[in-house]
């Protein structure tokens, strides 16, 4: 292979997720009625939004090596946590409650998930438990917890009361700025953010050092304790504005809301070319991924294919994207190499 | 080459013609021949980074010739994996032990080839059985239920020979086996070594030892920046015929500054203490000082705890104690973000594990303890980066495709210069260096000498560590030895010897005493 045609190639792996998320868009948009209009559109937006926060968070933990298998439960836990607010308040048992207006519920909920962010990063970077198993543990606590605050029951009617300030709790998950829903302005300010933050700040370059070697990392100054806790917290921040939404959305909070959360998340991530080793993976990648994921599974629904067909086709999507990666990891390699070899050693 | 008279004594059992190595960016072998004699101790010396290790690892199965041809038995052979190399006779003992803590010594032996009853059931008694008639033959004590963590290295050692002893390995390949081993665990290898050849064993020997190497080898090979400079049997070698063919008549000549003056002392250490697990200490007290402009080499053999005490210097171990001094202050700063504050640089001595992060590109990797120099608030300024990194490179001279390529592309000689620019950007006023030419080929050796220099008369402290007796005498202002955790000499380097230096540095003097 030239080396002209090798770099052409290597551009076309590296756009692979863009690629991916045109051709599944063209192919629907030519197989599916009514895949183009514009309520469609919306209402797709809307699924992907959920599942490109919490793959956003997952993508800083898969970075530095690490991985987040509490958030659906998190989602759970922050939607109990947001019916509990809006229906009752908190109420210590002397006959009065504390009410909150919708800020002040949207905050308490944040804090929850990332409190849950930092009990993560405590047991992974305090008492050494592997990611893995530290997040497993809180995957279950947290589902219990949801469980727990209604004894397995649904939070029904979220509407808010004006008295308080809550009744505008329904715009975060249903309502519209400018035509456009809310919860994808939240989604566009996230990744931005989160962008910005991965690319342009130290912090951001220290998540990347960390999972590319983490001794080296800490060798060089790095804090690492702290930029772990620093990404488990927002994952766990992440969560819990899905939760909002969702809890907000559906104008009820159940306790099972999120199962299985964490796994779109990581197929997200993966899909968007996040290495599970560590070290590698943008957030732009990880967007473009959950919108592949999920137009992937609205479009088939649309085209009428059974979910059970659905859920192997995602399998298989995931898999090829990684097999993929590999071989775009190689050709990149190659290439490099080539140039160092022309300017000698 | 002569030895005609010893060729029928000691067949050749292997050899390599026109063996060439390529890496990515070094040739480590260049076009080399070499013959294995069996029922001999074929002896392999050379620096760092000359290429032994690489052409053991060919002969072994690790690596594969990038040209050339290797014959067994006038057939030519090619190992695509060590278990081939296995198939074919070859064993091998790395200076990296390759065994599992967890197991025990029987497990270790029969790691991948158990004995089992049908290929599933493991016969422990028969294992366990082979394993005590292996340590007999040793003459070891070792339980072979016994959890290799639990052993001391040297123990370990043995028990990577026994490995391959029971692999039946008719070339027995030992890469600095003694670098860990205790003077009476030497000589129990040294008979182990006769027994083998007795019975008609190649063993190919490498070690840095050259005293040695004579009493123990049949044949000799020198090997220099990937090309043997000297072939032949062990009769009328001596040390300075053996130092002659390593470093070549254009000996090393590292220009001293011309005494310049030395400045104030910037860095010192006092009685630095690091306890080691189940007694005793790595680092036994060591107090030491550099002034400003001074390179204190640090000499000692492996396990003198050299590493240890700069590890102790830029807080990795949080048991460790003393006081350490940088111009004059104390330093109470608890990490490693701190201590790289107040002036202290590290170049570790693991590049690949502890100097770069090979994922992430050259510039990112320079300026990675420096990020806080081009932040505002919390905004990293990438153009203002990306010239910092750019001055850098061109400062040390680093040869790259471009500064955004991932570090891993780089030869070791150039990615060490990442690490000295890394090192460089934090400003520091000390700077350690653990071995600072390892693994690198002897062009780029030189132009880390030489920036070394050239950093000292800007000023610095510099205090390297090596277990290479050439160059610390070259290259330091003072030497300071250092055996078994203890400082045992400090040295002008103008009016030193290194037989005294090397004397200073031999190990177990003071267990023999004691004990």
């Amino acid at each position: 292979m030239t080396a002209s045609s090798a770099s052409a190639l290597l551009l076309l792996l590296r756009l692979r997720t863009f690629v991916a998320l045109f051709l599944v868009f063209a192919f629907f948009a030519y197989a599916a009625p009514n895949f183009l209009s514009a309520e469609n559109i919306v209402i797709m937006s809307k699924h992907v939004a959920l599942n490109a926060f919490l793959a956003i968070g997952m993508t800083f933990v898969i970075i530095t090596g690490g991985i987040d298998l509490s958030v659906g439960s998190i989602v759970g836990l922050c939607a109990m946590v947001a019916g509990w607010l809006v229906l009752y308040g908190i109420d210590p048992g002397y006959g009065w409650s504390i009410q909150f207006n919708t800020l002040e519920i949207c905050l308490i909920v944040c804090l929850v998930g990332i409190g849950v962010g930092v009990i993560n990063g405590f047991l992974i970077t305090r008492l050494n438990v592997a990611p893995f198993i530290a997040t497993l543990g809180t995957l279950y606590v947290a589902r219990g917890a949801a469980l727990l605050s209604s004894n397995g029951a649904t939070f029904p009617n979220l509407g808010g009361n004006p008295d308080y300030g809550s009744d505008t709790f329904r715009f975060l998950g249903a309502g519209n700025l400018a035509g456009i829903p809310v919860s994808i302005w939240l989604l566009v300010i996230v990744a931005l953010l989160a962008a910005y933050a991965s690319q342009r700040t130290p912090l951001g370059r220290h998540i990347y050092a960390v999972g590319g070697n983490e001794r080296g990392a800490a060798l060089s100054g790095v804090k690492v304790n702290r930029v772990k806790m620093a990404v488990y917290m927002f994952s766990g921040f992440c969560a819990a504005l899905v939760g909002l939404v969702i809890a907000s959305q559906l104008q009820a909070a159940h306790p099972a809301t999120g199962e299985t959360f964490e796994l779109n998340a990581i197929a997200a991530a993966v899909l968007g070319g996040t290495s599970m080793s560590g070290g590698r993976g943008r957030v732009g990648g990880t967007v473009i991924g959950a919108f592949v994921i999920g137009i992937l599974s609205d479009g088939l629904v649309m085209m009428g294919v059974s979910s059970f067909w659905q859920t192997v086709i995602k399998g298989v999507v995931i898999i090829a994207a990684v097999v993929v990666d590999q071989a775009q990891q190689r050709l990149h390699a190659r290439v490099v190499l080539q140039q160092q070899a022309a300017v000698g050693h | 080459m002569s030895g005609a008279a010893g060729a029928e004594a000691y067949p050749i059992g292997l050899s390599i013609r026109g063996g060439t190595k390529i890496y990515p960016g070094t040739r480590a072998l260049k076009a080399v021949d070499f013959d294995l004699r069996m029922g001999a101790v074929n002896v392999l010396v050379g620096e760092n980074g000359a290429g032994k290790s690489t052409m053991m690892k060919v002969i072994a199965g690790i690596e594969q010739l990038t040209e050339g041809t290797m014959l067994m038995e006038g057939k030519p052979v090619h190992f695509r994996d060590k278990a081939e190399a296995v198939a074919h006779g070859i064993g091998i003992v790395n200076q990296e032990l390759n065994l599992f803590a967890n197991l025990t010594v029987s497990e270790n032996i029969f790691i991948a080839r158990e004995i089992a009853r049908g290929g599933i059931d493991i016969d422990r008694a028969a294992q366990r059985e082979a394993t005590r008639r292996l340590m007999q033959r040793l003459e070891q004590e070792i339980d072979p239920d016994t959890p290799v963590g639990n052993l001391r290295i040297g123990q370990q050692q043995i028990v990577e020979i026994a490995k391959s002893l029971a692999q039946d390995a008719r070339i027995l390949i030992l890469d600095e086996p003694t670098s860990a081993l205790s003077a009476h665990e030497v000589e129990v290898l040294f008979r182990v070594i006769e027994d083998l050849k007795a019975h008609g064993v190649g063993i190919v020997y490498i070690s840095h030892r050259l005293p040695e190497l004579i009493r123990i080898g049949d044949y000799i090979t020198v090997l220099r920046d990937g090309v043997i400079t000297g072939a032949r049997p062990m009769d009328g070698v001596d040390i300075p015929w053996i130092v002659r063919n390593m470093i070549g008549d254009a000996s090393r000549d590292f220009p001293r500054t011309e005494t310049a003056a030395f400045g104030d002392e910037i860095f010192r250490a006092e009685e630095v203490t690091l306890p080691r697990l189940g007694g005793g200490f790595a680092v036994d007290h060591v107090s030491l000082s550099v002034r400003a402009g001074e390179i204190l080499g640090v000499y000692g053999l492996m396990g003198a705890g050299r590493s240890e005490f700069l590890e102790c210097v830029m807080a990795q171990h949080p048991h460790s104690g003393g006081k350490l001094y940088v111009e004059g202050r104390l330093l109470t700063e608890p990490d490693v973000t701190g201590r790289i504050r107040r002036g202290i640089a590290l170049i570790p001595e693991d590049r690949k594990r502890d100097g770069l992060v090979q994922i992430m590109s050259i510039r990112e990797n320079i300026t990675l303890s420096s990020l806080k120099d081009f932040t505002r608030l919390f905004h990293l300024n990438l153009k203002a980066e990306a010239a910092g990194a750019l001055a850098f490179i061109k400062r040390l001279t680093i040869k790259v495709a471009s500064p955004d390529n991932p570090v891993s592309s780089l030869s070791g000689g150039n990615q060490q210069k990442v690490v000295i620019g890394k090192a460089l950007m934090t400003k520091p006023k000390v700077l350690l260096m653990d071995e600072p030419s390892r693994g690198i080929d002897i062009g780029a050796k030189a132009e880390v000498f030489r920036t070394m220099r050239h950093l000292a008369g800007e000023g610095l402290g510099i205090i390297f560590v090596t277990s290479d007796l050439d160059e610390v005498m070259a290259l330091s202002d003072r030497i300071l030895v250092m055996a078994q955790g203890r400082v045992t000499g400090i040295f002008d380097a103008a009016s030193t010897t290194p037989a005294e230096v090397a004397a200073a540095a031999a190990p177990n003097r003071h267990q023999e005493t004691a004990a």
